[in-house]
Order: structure tokens, then sequence, then C-alpha cells
């Protein structure tokens, strides 16, 4: 063997070392790919399984009924549902903010804006979309609670206003490129024909390349507003951790998210009622946002237009 | 029939309203820009003075003059360090096996659609998995591990998707005449298909990294500790973080303490951009046309 250094027709040994990492390679991908399921599976087994803890204490129906979350008080009350009101204020108030700006940004970088100018503006707001959310949290509270605080003097330090604003610019980005995107696939021919007809720009966005592309834009909305449920630091700093059912922009409320970091860091005992409120919570929240995500996808594949 | 009059005048209407619409658009595409200056010009102004060596190289403390992010950036690079070989070479292997052996059958379907639903959960929830599984049932307890396998979890489906754009490049020709020359899948997969696409890889896990490097939330839930005077010495140890560092000096009372989570921030914002400023010439300066 040592003297025949290069393989040959003949060198057995060499040919079955290839033969096996051929045979064996494609066994072990599939292996690695399936830990991807096994991600899956485990977050919906653990969220089940310890919710199931959870719900032999407190029935399923206080839990989406009752109007009050105090777990930490000494009469508890179990009901998801001002966490539930908390979390869909700041998803609101963050769309109100993310999708008109969001999508005036696709309309003029798909449509007005000069090559150079885009070249610009898209790293910056791809910037603007790595931001760690830890940091917008802290702009929520040192800038623009303060600037709010000038134009609503009865404004809390926490409050759900300052909060939704920062989780809207926190998405813009994601509105802005995703819609883009769909606007970008829309084919010229059809902007062409619509400028022929003696269209202005604006027309040919709205009127053409806007329900062309409605599809994916819709989908952007949806997958931004998911990703504002989910949104965690900006939330638990900014908006404060009172749950309640008021609807006040201008008070303190807590998310489902908010209300996970708080059990998190203090010292509840693992096993207690308090520690399995964190996974019945994490559970309602992760069917909140598969729901929203599996709609996305169903929005942008049903509705796709199809171009030749 | 309408007058001439009348049709310059709707022309003349119509000219200005799409001139003020584009108006409309340039500024909400610049409003996110203003913003993002605005958040760093007030976190740079904030950090002056407080951002020194001291603050580098010093532990945290309770008094905001004398607090330091020693212990979170190496905290921080303990997560790293074991989180991004790990989820490199898990994520291209999915992304190899997706793009180059799986046929279109049922189960490579679901693994395909189970990685874009993996990136839309919630990274609280993927904090929720890591203290059962890592910290609980496997016993790491609030361990760097924990933090790292939390981690490489998260980010796994950016690096498999950013992968399997940087394998769908390859052009097949390439394939094709490696096939010709007697390669068998394997050694046309590892000699040809992993080199070409080896930039494009790593600008996808260098992304993945950074988003790592400022996730809060889910090390928040597997139990970093806010405080600490000590350095992790091996990956069984507690630890903190930088972003979590950041994120208790920002609720602590006393006013000076932003001060100390601005320069936090800037230290944090400085590496991230630094990653990506390096993933950004990567891309530029190896990626291959063909």
């Amino acid at each position: 063997m040592l003297a025949n250094k290069n393989p040959t027709k003949t060198d057995l040994s060499y040919k079955g070392k290839k033969a096996l990492l051929e045979m064996i390679m494609p066994k072990l991908l599939l292996i690695v790919s399936l830990l991807s399921i096994i991600t899956t599976v485990g977050i919906v087994i653990i969220l089940l399984t310890e919710s199931y803890g959870f719900f032999k204490a407190v029935s399923i129906v206080e839990f989406l009924t009752n109007p009050k979350w105090t777990p930490m008080f000494s009469s508890q009350n179990f009901g998801v549902m001002p966490l539930v009101a908390g979390t869909m204020m700041i998803a609101i108030g963050a769309s109100v903010v993310a999708v008109p700006l969001g999508l005036g940004s696709a309309i003029y970088l798909s449509e007005y804006a000069p090559s150079r100018v885009r070249s610009i503006v898209k790293p910056m707001l791809e910037i603007l979309a790595g931001i760690p959310t830890i940091v917008y949290g802290f702009f929520a509270l040192s800038v623009v609670t303060p600037f709010l605080k000038t134009i609503f003097p009865e404004l809390t330090l926490f409050n759900a206003l300052s909060a939704s604003i920062v989780v809207g610019i926190m998405i813009l980005p994601m509105v802005s490129s995703m819609s883009e995107d769909a606007m970008s696939s829309v084919p010229n021919n059809i902007r062409n024909a619509a400028y022929a007809l003696g269209s202005t720009k604006l027309e040919v966005a709205v009127k053409v390349v806007f329900p062309s592309a409605l599809s994916g834009i819709i989908a952007s909305v949806v997958l931004a507003i998911s990703r504002a449920i989910g949104e965690t630091m900006i939330v638990t700093l900014a908006a404060g951790s009172l749950p309640n059912l008021d609807f006040n922009y201008l008070q303190s409320i807590q998310t489902m998210t908010a209300y996970i970091v708080q059990i998190s860091k203090g010292d509840t005992p693992h096993g207690s009622i308090e520690y399995l409120t964190i996974f019945a919570v994490g559970l309602a929240l992760f069917v909140i946002t598969f729901v929203m995500n599996i709609l996305a996808k169903y929005i942008s594949g049903r509705f796709k237009e199809g171009y030749q | 029939m309408i007058s001439r009059e009348a049709l310059e005048l709707r022309v003349k209407r119509r000219k200005l309203k799409n001139r003020i619409f584009h108006s409309v658009f340039f500024l909400s595409a610049f409003f996110g820009i203003a913003v993002l200056f605005v958040l760093l010009y007030d976190v740079v102004q904030m950090s002056m003075g407080w951002l020194n060596w001291n603050f580098i190289s010093s532990f945290d403390s309770r008094k905001y003059e004398e607090a330091g992010m020693l212990a979170g950036i190496v905290g921080s690079l303990y997560l790293i360090g074991i989180a991004a070989p790990l989820s490199f070479i898990l994520g291209v292997a999915t992304a190899i096996y997706l793009e180059e052996y799986a046929k279109p059958n049922r189960l490579n379907w679901i693994i395909q659609a189970n990685i874009s639903n993996l990136a839309g959960i919630p990274s609280i929830v993927y904090g929720l998995l890591g203290l059962a599984i890592f910290v609980r049932y496997l016993g790491f307890d609030r361990s760097v591990l924990s933090g790292a396998l939390t981690l490489t979890l998260l980010i796994l489906p950016v690096i498999i998707v950013a992968s399997q754009e940087a394998i769908k490049a390859v052009p097949n020709s390439l394939r094709s005449a490696s096939f010709a020359l007697g390669a068998g899948k394997w050694t046309t997969v590892f000699r040809i298909v992993i080199p070409s696409s080896l930039p494009g890889m790593l600008t996808g896990s260098i992304l993945g990294v950074s988003r790592a490097l400022g996730e809060t939330a889910p090390i928040i839930i597997i139990g970093a500790v806010a405080y600490t005077a000590k350095l992790p010495t091996s990956i069984f140890d507690s630890f903190t973080a930088m972003p979590i560092q950041i994120y208790n000096w920002t609720g602590l009372p006393k006013e000076e303490f932003r001060h100390v989570a601005s320069a936090g921030i800037v230290v944090l914002m400085f590496i991230l951009l630094s990653i990506n400023a390096l993933a950004i010439i990567m891309r530029n300066k190896y990626s291959k046309k063909f």
C-alpha cells in the first residue's frame, strides 16, 4: 500500500472508503436535517406537558374568561385576557406606525427611487432591522417616552404608546423590504402598458403595481404583526408590568412576553403554579404566532398572480 | 366632449398629485433612517465620558462609577464560541441535504416547510424550550452551555436558509463536469459545491451570529445572571452576557445607570456593526459570478 500513494482502479481500500462515504453521507445529512423537526416537536411537547400541569390546577375556561391576571397576589387570578389585550394593543399600535410608513417606503424604493438612492437607503434599513431589540427598548425609555410626555402630560413612565411606536419602528424594515420585493417582482411590461396609456407614476404604483403585489404585501404585514406579538424586550422595558383590560395607551400594561420575562427574572421555584404559568402563556403565544405565520404563507401562496 | 382647458387642468392635477405623493413616499422611506440616526446619536451622546477602558476591563458594580462590562463581553464570547461553529455545521449540513440530496417527497417537504415555520417562532419561546430541555431535563443548569445551545437552535433556520441560497447559486454545469470526471455525489458536494458556496454560507452565518449576540429574551428565560463578579471557567458555569447587562442597567432606578447602559450599547453595537461590515466585505470580495 505504501508504495502506491496515488489511488488507482486496483486500490480497493481507497475505492471502498469512497463508496462508504457516498453511502453514509446522505443518511448522516438527513439525520442532521431532522433536528429542525425535532426542535418544533420539542417546543410543542414542552409547552403542552408543562401547560398540562398548569391546567390541572386552573381550568381552561378560567384561563380564557377570567378578566384578571394576578398570579403573584395572595388572591390568585389566572385569566390570560389582560395579557392578550396588552399584546394586541402593542400589535395594533405598531401596525398603525409600520404599515403606512413601510408601504410608503416600499413604493418609494420600488417605483420612484433612482438606483443610487436605493443603494443607500436599503442598507440603512437593513442596519435598522439588525439593531437588537434591547437597544430599541432603551431608545423607547430614553427618547420616545420623554418626547411623548411633552405632548401627553398625563402619560405614565411605563406606557403602551411609547412601546407600540418603537415596536412599529422595529418591524418597519420588515414590512418595507418584503413589500418592496413583492412590488419589484411585478413585471415591467405591465407598468409600461400603463405608462403608454398616459398614467403618472403614482397611478401606476397605486392602481397597477400595488394590486398586483397585494398578496405579498398582505403576507408581509401579517408576518410583521406576528413579529410584534412575539417582541419581548421593548415591551418589557417600556410598557410596564400592569396587566389590565382598560385599553388605555397612556398607561402601563403587560404583554404575554413581558410577563414571561418578569417571572423568569424572579426566584420562582421550579414546579410551582407561578412557574407553570409561563408555559401556559408561552403556549398561547406560540399558537397565536403560529396561526399568523401559516396565514401569511397561505395568503402569499393562494393569491399569487402568475405572470408569463 | 371635455374642453381642452378642462383636460389640461385634469392632467395638471394628476401631475401635482404625483409630485405630492412622491414626497410623501420619500419621507416615509427616510423616516426609518432619521430614527436610526436619532437612536445612534442619543446612545453615543449619553455614553460620552462613561465609555472608557475601565468600563470594558472591570466587573459590574452596584456603584455606577465602577460598573463595567467585562463579564458580559466574555460571557457573550463564550456563547458565540459554542453557538457559531455548532450552528454553522448543523445549518450547512441541513442545507446540503435539502439542496443536493432531498427528493421531492412528503418528508422533505415537511422539513423545508418546518424550517420557515421555525424562523417565525418568537425567540422567547426558544427560551422556554431551552429552560425545559437544557436547563432542567438534561441538567446543564443555568450554564453557558444551556445558553449557547438555545441560541444555536434559534439561529439555525437563518443559517440554513442562507446556505440554501448559496448552494442554489452554484451552476449545474460545475456538478455535471465533476460527474463526467467520474466523481461520486459526495465527492462532488465536498470538492465542488461546498467550496463554491462557502462565501455565501459564511456571510449568512455571520448575520445569524450577530443576531445571537443581541438576543436578550431567551437567555433571560434560561437564567443568565444579571450581576456577577467572576468569569466562567468552564461551559457549565453560570454567566452573564452583554444584552443582559444592558437590560439590567436600563432597569435600575438611578439615572446614572442609564449612561452606563448607553456605554454598554455602544460596545455591543460596535461589535455588531463590525461583524456586519465583515460579512458585507466578504460577500463583495469572495462572491463568485458564474
